[in-house]
């Protein structure tokens, strides 16, 4: 009747676990009876479960991701001070048991659930504005991908309290992740959790690479596109092209452990090393579809705060181009040490450090925006100084690794580790900090702090490079990643170090949410009345913050580069002019996404545990669900004229207020000036 | 710190090692060239062009050069060129299946990696033992390695490259040390559960006799391997093995540990070794 699933999955006998659980309890319940007693509920189901708003549902990937981040960072934390314990000579509190799954969901969390959501999120918020669009392509299949991630999410978590989670590493080698080896359900949570959410992920891709095409305001050109869309762009094609890699890598592991096949066992035909290419064909496109929306944002932010234009904005497009390409020829750079031979190891040297050409040169074009600009050191743009000088450095290890002989002795050592935590915090993590901070206003209508944001900065900063410079060194001391037990005492200072650094990005994880309680609390203070606060460039800008639901009344005119900036100097762009409006068609909001995601939850939890009866109900619930969705005729309405009016009223009342605030601030100034000049 | 002698990649006591210590710091150097202006024009430009230094040029239209466009395409792509030809001859130069030019014979040394130690095997000697491994100073050693069930990596920091160790096929290092002594080996990738204990020594001797003196010992030992079940029984899982030597072993250990596995599309005889 339930398969697998028995009391003794409940981990009751591990304190660590008992009382992690007790927490999430205790807080979700807070939350639940938080909602429930504001009688909000009603209001949350139909404005934002249901949306098929893409700034709502970018609002609610970040959201998730966030809240991911405290996870992630503190398995982080747990694998530190079992290391530095370990080092000292102590068995510590962590067993390889415990340990082993600590790592593999730091990972998966990291990157599936943490960076994934970041960038989508964002992508979701912005590539509609900038290209001056009134929604994505497909607006019911983005409220599904949202909600199939965060069936993955739960699958995860769950995993927590319900059984275990993988012990194989993120990537879950077999035959480590075979049945025979791993016959617990970790792999499966591991596996069904990624399936799944790895489906909405690739509807994320084929839905943003339409709108992107597709949905742009009638007169942008491609090659006047902003940057971040660009980015957006290529980052979906490889979305498209590699996250199906990823599913039918995963669904053979599943075929070999549900129902024996033989893809990457060791016997009867199977191989492993097949997996392992594979799994990077995937894995390594995986990385760029992180970090080119992030080159995206950084261009945005670098222009927009050193008030100057992009430089090289065709080279830099081409760049990004390049790298997509070269993305899918440098896979094999992960396993060097596989014996493929030295031509084949050489030439998969020589193609990823060729992708370190087109990255210097965006490296260049960021550089010389900042020439002869006027840069105002906001906090998006103290985390772009922040990338560019530890990007370099975490670029340049990259390009060391790249060279096969050198990759032999540094592989799988922690200097690997020091390296893409290097790119990945110092790229992804500041970008999409940079990001939140820079669009903040835009989504919600007030500025963040500056204050606690820089204070974020600089923890993060010095807490990153305590904590990874010393992995560098660790690495050429000879010291492996995934170590937990009977670690060298060698180590000891070094990881001491290490662990002092996590403690500092704690501090600055903490002043971040600190800067947004902040915010919240002085929203009024903060507003941004005008919907352009730092004098932006591109279309975002151009529209009221938070946007309205339909995001532009008119399209706005896309044909230069950079048409906001011109428009606003012009003078053609006024939006205190009252002008006629047409009618708009907008999507309906639909729970469908979340229905299929129930059954989708479901199928995953009865796959995981064995419950064969539920696993085909659910299955069948999924169909069924969709199939009658596609008999819904009733997606769309109009928004009527009188609405946008009303609306587009409010939009010009607030921006008289500004107008007013802005006098008011001027004289301030001015009797300031007095002051001082008595 | 990192000059320190604990610094093993920085201090390798074989000319494999070595070779790639070298390899490093050129690659390093070379890419200095670029990573040291672009950090210090990032400094440098962020805070010339600060907002409150009115003083200074604002040319907010100006976004292409030509000439800095050239030189920003140039100087890394020249930097690549150098460093992919270095790439393409030290991967040939130091590819692991390569013996090591030397007037001396090598000896072959078989590993098989169980869970969760090492078992190594001297073909010609027919011996075997467990996490230690024994050899002579410069003469090249030929180390061919699979694994028993769960796909590994057999790394001593000291001597240099590192290998997969994989069931059902068999993968090739050649390694040199030219110091004596006893270095650290151990697993270099994660295998479940003992993989951190996962340890042994790699002796490197005086010379020939001290390593025949060894082997001598070694045949002294009163544990023997004497058929494929004592095998299993060896290989079953276990953390933190101790030492162990035996005496003797079955003939083609190691070959039926590779061919093991029935219908692997492995068993191929060129990839025997």
């Amino acid at each position: 009747m339930f398969g697998r699933l028995t009391l003794e999955s409940i981990p009751y006998h591990e304190p660590i676990i008992v009382v992690t659980l007790a927490v999430i309890a205790i807080v979700g319940l807070a939350v639940v009876a938080a909602i429930t007693k504001a009688g909000k509920w009603q209001y949350l189901w139909n404005e934002w479960f249901t949306s098929v708003d893409h700034k709502k549902l970018g609002f609610m990937y970040i959201a998730v991701a966030m809240v991911m981040l405290i996870r992630g960072f503190a398995d982080a934390v747990m694998m530190r001070s079992q290391q530095l314990l370990s080092a000292a000579g102590e068995s510590g509190y962590l067993p390889p048991h415990h340990y082993d799954q600590i790592f593999t969901a730091h990972g998966v969390i990291m990157i599936f659930f943490v960076a994934m959501p970041l960038v989508i999120g964002l992508m979701n918020i912005i590539v509609p504005l900038q290209i001056g669009a009134r929604d994505v392509a497909f607006p019911y299949l983005n409220n599904l991908s949202f909600w199939l991630f965060v069936v993955g999410v739960i699958l995860t978590n769950m995993s927590l309290g319900l059984g275990e989670f993988g012990r194989t590493g993120w990537l879950a080698y077999p035959p480590l992740s075979g049945i025979e080896a791993s016959p617990g359900v970790g792999v499966d949570y591991w596996i069904w959790a990624l399936q799944i959410s790895g489906v909405g992920t690739t509807l994320t891709g084929v839905n943003f690479f339409a709108t992107i095409l597709r949905m742009r305001t009638p007169s942008m050109p491609m090659m006047k596109m902003p940057v971040f869309t660009w980015a957006s762009l290529c980052a979906n094609i490889l979305i498209i092209i590699s996250f199906p890699i990823l599913t039918v890598t995963i669904a053979l592991l599943t075929l070999d452990r549900y129902i024996g096949t033989h893809f990457f066992t060791n016997d009867l035909g199977g191989n492993v090393m097949m997996y392992v290419n594979l799994i990077w064909a995937w894995g390594h496109p995986e990385v760029y579809i992180l970090i080119l929306p992030i080159f995206g944002v950084f261009s945005e932010v670098t222009a927009t705060f050193s008030r100057k234009k992009l430089f090289g904005y065709t080279s830099l497009v081409w760049a990004t181009i390049v790298i997509t390409i070269l993305a899918f020829v440098v896979w094999l750079h992960h396993f060097f040490t596989m014996g493929s031979g030295a031509n084949v190891n050489a030439f998969f040297g020589i193609a990823t450090m060729i992708i370190s050409i087109p990255t210097g040169v965006k490296i260049f074009n960021w550089l010389f925006t900042m020439y002869k600009g006027r840069i105002r050191f906001t906090t998006p743009m103290m985390w772009t100084v922040g990338f560019l000088i530890t990007f370099s450095v975490g670029g340049m290890t990259g390009v060391l690794m790249a060279v096969p002989g050198a990759d032999f002795v540094l592989h799988n050592s922690v200097f690997l580790i020091a390296h893409f935590h290097n790119v990945i915090i110092g790229g992804v993590v500041f970008g999409c900090f940079a990001a939140i901070t820079y669009w903040f206003p835009k989504a919600t209508g007030f500025t963040m702090n500056e204050t606690w944001g820089k204070r974020a900065f600089i923890c993060w900063i010095v807490g990153f490079l305590m904590a990874f410079l010393p992995l560098y060194a660790l690495g050429f001391m000879g010291m492996t990643r995934r170590l937990s037990q009977d670690l060298n005492p060698e180590y000891f200072p070094l990881l001491a170090v290490a662990a002092a650094g996590t403690a500092v990005i704690a501090l600055g994880v903490a002043c971040q949410f600190i800067q947004i309680y902040v915010s919240v609390r002085d929203r009024e203070q903060n507003r941004d009345l005008t919907g352009d606060p730092w004098g932006g460039r591109t279309f975002e800008w151009a529209t009221s913050s938070p946007p309205p639901f339909y995001n532009f009344a008119h399209l706005p005119k896309g044909d230069v580069l950079d048409g906001f900036w011109y428009q606003k100097q012009s003078g053609e762009f006024d939006p205190t002019k009252e002008v006629e409006y047409e009618r708009i068609h907008m999507p309906k909001n639909t729970p469908t996404g979340i229905y299929v995601s129930a059954w989708a939850l479901v199928f995953g939890f009865a796959m995981i545990w064995y419950i064969w009866w539920l696993a085909a109900a659910s299955f069948v619930g999924i169909i069924v669900t969709c199939i009658q969705h596609s008999y819904n005729d009733d997606v769309d309405y109009y928004v009527e004229v009188e609405e946008i009016k009303a609306i587009e009223a409010e939009r010009r009342a607030q921006l008289e207020e500004a107008k007013k605030n802005e006098v008011k601030d001027n004289e301030k100034k001015d009797d300031l000036e007095v002051t001082y000049a008595n | 710190m990192l000059s320190g002698c604990n610094s093993a990649l920085l201090d390798p006591k074989g000319s494999i090692g070595v070779q790639e210590k070298e390899l490093i710091i050129t690659a390093l150097l070379l890419m200095l060239i670029v990573v040291i202006p672009v950090i210090l024009m990032t400094i440098y430009f962020a805070y010339r062009y600060r907002e409150s230094n009115t003083g200074e040029e604002y040319a907010p239209e100006w976004a292409h050069s030509t000439k800095i466009e050239v030189v920003v395409w140039t100087i890394p792509i020249i930097i690549i060129a150098i460093l992919a030809t270095i790439t393409w001859r030290s991967t040939h130069e130091l590819e692991p299946s390569k013996p090591i030019a030397s007037d001396v014979k090598p000896i072959t040394i078989e590993v098989v990696s169980l869970d969760w130690k090492w078992l190594f095997i001297y073909p010609e000697e027919n011996i075997a033992t467990v996490n230690y491994v024994a050899f002579p100073k410069d003469v090249p050693v030929q180390f061919k390695l699979t694994s028993d069930n769960i796909m590994n990596a057999f790394f001593i920091p000291r001597l240099g490259t590192q290998i997969y160790a994989m069931p059902g096929m068999v993968t090739k290092l050649n390694l040199i040390a030219n110091h004596t002594g006893d270095y650290k080996g151990f697993a270099s990738n994660y295998s479940g559960k003992g993989f951190s204990q996962m340890k042994f020594t790699a002796a490197a001797m005086e010379d020939r006799t001290a390593f025949l003196n060894w082997v001598q010992q070694v045949k002294a030992s009163p544990d023997r391997i004497e058929d494929w079940e004592q095998f299993r029984a060896l290989a079953s899982p276990t953390v933190a093995e101790p030492v162990k030597m035996f005496s003797s072993i079955p003939p083609f250990l190691f070959t039926d540990v590779v061919t093991q596995h029935p219908g692997s599309m492995n068993c191929l005889p060129e990839n025997l070794g």
